[in-house]
């Protein structure tokens, strides 16, 4: 009876503790995304080549963690590419976000439709 | 006499535990039927008196969909498209057919935001930096609303909690001294309020999206039920 008792105790004690300890396992790796993101609509403390240092700067740090990088990542770098004038740079982070994130597909290229259709002006 | 003994523990730990009970749990029947996979951020709309409170709580606002398990629309450049198509003001976004926004954008479903307080200006007895945000994700190929919530997130609940979390992530940086520059208190407390109001492990969160393992399993708000 008294084994039984210590074993429940165990148990529970074991079940509360590793319920206090398990954090989700994030999908992503998230790194200066947000930062990155909030400078680029903010417009005014980040010059673009900064923002694309964070960006980059994130995406050697995810290698490091083995987690891939969230939605919207490549979009993002992709843009800022563009923006810089790294066309061909922007065009293959644009496509690495629709082979990663096919529901981007769409989206991303109507902006390159258009992004080409201002180039052809 | 231990009847009346039993009746008062009865009592007492009831109205104890009524006191603790959370709000009532979403109904989330819709949301699983319409089953959608991806999600586009509006620009929010701001009642708080801070004007970057809306690319504040914007840019924090990714994070906590996807690790839900849903795809986010890249929300700078979607914010670009609507500037681009002279929408610059979050109240002419929100009031865009759903229709026109699925059409663009081809999302399942678009999520109106409303800010309803940032930073500290309404604070009289402390300089607590306060964000609340409310939320619904509208259906863009029914207009259905799936899914509603409001959160709020205080500077002062976070502190003396170093390390770990959000605000944990945001030191770690290679790159401090760029961060320095660009966040601020509210943006940091913008973060915990999306987590608490989108995160699938939240109560009364997002549920569980196709890219989560957790995709299908209930929510916390529905095991309580």
């Amino acid at each position: 009876m008294k084994q039984i008792q210590r074993l429940l105790l165990l148990l529970t004690t074991a079940a509360t503790l590793s319920a206090c300890v398990t954090a989700p396992k994030p999908l992503y790796y998230h790194g200066e995304q947000a930062e990155a993101v909030y400078s680029y609509l903010k417009a005014d403390d980040l010059s673009i080549s900064e923002q694309i240092l964070l960006m980059e700067q994130t995406m050697q740090n995810a290698s490091s963690t083995g987690l891939p990088l969230a939605p919207g990542f490549h979009a993002h770098l992709g843009m800022l590419y563009f923006e810089s004038g790294n066309t061909s740079g922007g065009i293959e982070q644009f496509e690495v976000e629709k082979s990663l994130f096919p529901e981007s597909s769409k989206y991303l290229d109507y902006l390159l439709a258009q992004l080409q259709g201002s180039d052809a002006k | 006499m231990k009847t009346l003994y039993l009746a008062i523990m009865v009592i007492g730990t009831a109205i104890l535990s009524g006191c603790v009970s959370p709000p009532p749990a979403y109904d989330y029947s819709e949301f699983r039927l319409a089953d959608p996979k991806s999600v586009v951020v509006l620009p929010p709309i701001n009642n708080s008196q801070e004007v970057v409170a809306g690319y504040s709580v914007m840019s924090q606002v990714a994070a906590p969909i996807s690790e839900s398990g849903f795809y986010t629309f890249p929300i700078a450049i979607v914010n670009e498209t609507f500037k681009n198509n002279g929408l610059t003001v979050a109240n002419d976004v929100h009031a865009v057919p759903y229709q026109k926004l699925y059409e663009i954008f081809g999302a399942d479903t678009a999520l109106y935001m409303t800010i309803e307080n940032y930073g500290t200006s309404y604070v009289i007895v402390s300089s607590d930096t306060v964000v609340t945000v409310s939320a619904k994700l509208v259906d863009l190929r029914s207009g259905a609303v799936l899914w509603q919530n409001a959160a709020t997130a205080s500077s002062a609940e976070t502190r003396g909690n170093s390390g770990g979390g959000l605000i944990g992530m945001l030191v770690e940086a290679a790159v401090n001294q760029i961060i320095e520059t660009v966040v601020d208190r509210g943006f940091d407390i913008a973060a915990i309020a999306n987590a608490r109001l989108l995160n699938a492990e939240s109560y009364n969160g997002l549920l569980y999206g196709p890219r989560s393992p957790k995709y299908g399993q209930p929510v916390v708000s529905e095991k309580q039920k």
